[in-house]
């Protein structure tokens, strides 16, 4: 045995770090399963307003979702600064909204046709007019459960 | 030189560099949040069968106009204190047949909760961040009366409830529990809120 030295005092023993890959991958795992990926990039502003009384969205199956806002700066100058409306991954005109509807809730398994929700994430300074025109779309394809999609904090914050 | 005995060992050093680079990756494009928001049910398209005669006293107007200015039952408004003459005029109990309400009984405001209606109005002008803040108050002075009631009644809040209910996490058995609970308090306040189509027309 004196091929080996003996250790001194004080001397801390190496950890062992045989184990980290496994934490790491556990850590990994967690990660992959509560990922969602962003199905499309926004391409309108979309700083949502502030409330209080909300309700949590669950089942993300369930949801259909149409932006509202002005374009973004890179798109500002094809389409101009006036809010717009994007589905999917277009902007699209308001006529339009009620086939994105009905070709969405088609998609959707037989048994979630009836129980779709449709939330509005709509910018702040997004004029009622258009918002008015999506809802009236909204009705005459019968899909009358809408979100009104916001952020948890002062509604009067709104206001500034 | 390889060994006779059996393949070589792998080095598996680098196995953690190559976990690492998947964490981050995952970590940077992951969102946990749920989305929140108010919940609202727009009117179906065809109108009812027959026209309902309401009485006036039963409607509680409220009109926003381009600048965010409100018209509470034809008088201007601050918006901080819609919520409580929303609360007050669902609250009154007019006709005395509402035996929970502990409102003003004034003649003259709505009669019973369950005929009491919201009317709201926009502009097509008016900004979308104050017609999000004008609902989430008038959603208030509901939950408002709603949490009051569900304290007599179960002694917790009806959000609280109703957020339980909602959560597909919750158990079955609790779920079926708290239904009949929440069904009973949201009869007892109706969400009787109507928007008229715009203001433009009407």
């Amino acid at each position: 045995m004196g091929k080996f030295n003996k250790k001194k005092d004080g001397d801390v023993p190496a950890v062992s770090t045989a184990s980290l890959p496994d934490i790491v991958f556990m850590l990994l795992f967690f990660f992959m399963t509560v990922t969602t990926m962003k199905d499309s990039s926004l391409m309108v502003q979309n700083t949502l307003p502030n409330a209080t009384e909300v309700k949590k969205l669950e089942k993300k199956d369930r949801v259909l979702y149409i932006y509202v806002g002005k374009p973004t700066r890179e798109y500002q100058k094809v389409f101009g600064t006036e809010p717009k409306i994007q589905l999917n991954d277009k902007f699209a005109d308001v006529s339009e909204v009620g086939d994105f509807i009905l070709m969405e809730r088609a998609k959707k398994p037989q048994e979630l046709q009836n129980v779709l929700t449709t939330a509005l994430k709509v910018d702040k300074q997004a004029n009622m007019g258009l918002i008015s025109d999506i809802k009236q779309q909204l009705r005459k394809v019968n899909a009358l459960k809408v979100n009104y999609t916001t952020y948890e904090g002062d509604a009067f914050r709104n206001l500034q | 030189m390889p060994r006779r005995g059996g393949p070589p060992e792998v080095n598996a050093g680098s196995m953690a560099d190559i976990a690492f680079l998947l964490l981050i990756f995952f970590l940077v494009t992951t969102t946990i949040e749920t989305d929140a928001g108010l919940d609202r049910m727009l009117p179906p398209i065809e109108p009812p069968d027959q026209d309902v005669v309401i009485k006036q006293k039963n409607i509680f107007t409220v009109n926003i106009n381009k600048n965010g200015q409100l018209l509470v039952e034809e008088e201007l408004l601050d918006l901080r204190d819609l919520r409580n003459r929303a609360v007050a005029f669902l609250d009154n109990g007019g006709d005395g047949s509402c035996n929970y309400c502990k409102g003003g009984k004034d003649g003259s405001s709505s009669d019973n909760p369950t005929k009491a209606i919201i009317s709201l109005k926009n502009d097509r002008e008016t900004k979308y961040a104050t017609y999000i803040t004008v609902q989430n108050e008038l959603v208030g002075a509901y939950n408002e009366l709603r949490n009051r009631e569900a304290q007599r009644l179960y002694g917790r809040n009806f959000t609280e409830m109703e957020a339980e209910f909602l959560n597909p996490e919750t158990p079955a058995s609790i779920r079926d529990d708290l239904k009949d609970k929440v069904k009973t308090v949201q009869d007892l306040f109706p969400q009787k809120l109507s928007e008229a189509e715009t203001a433009a027309s009407n």
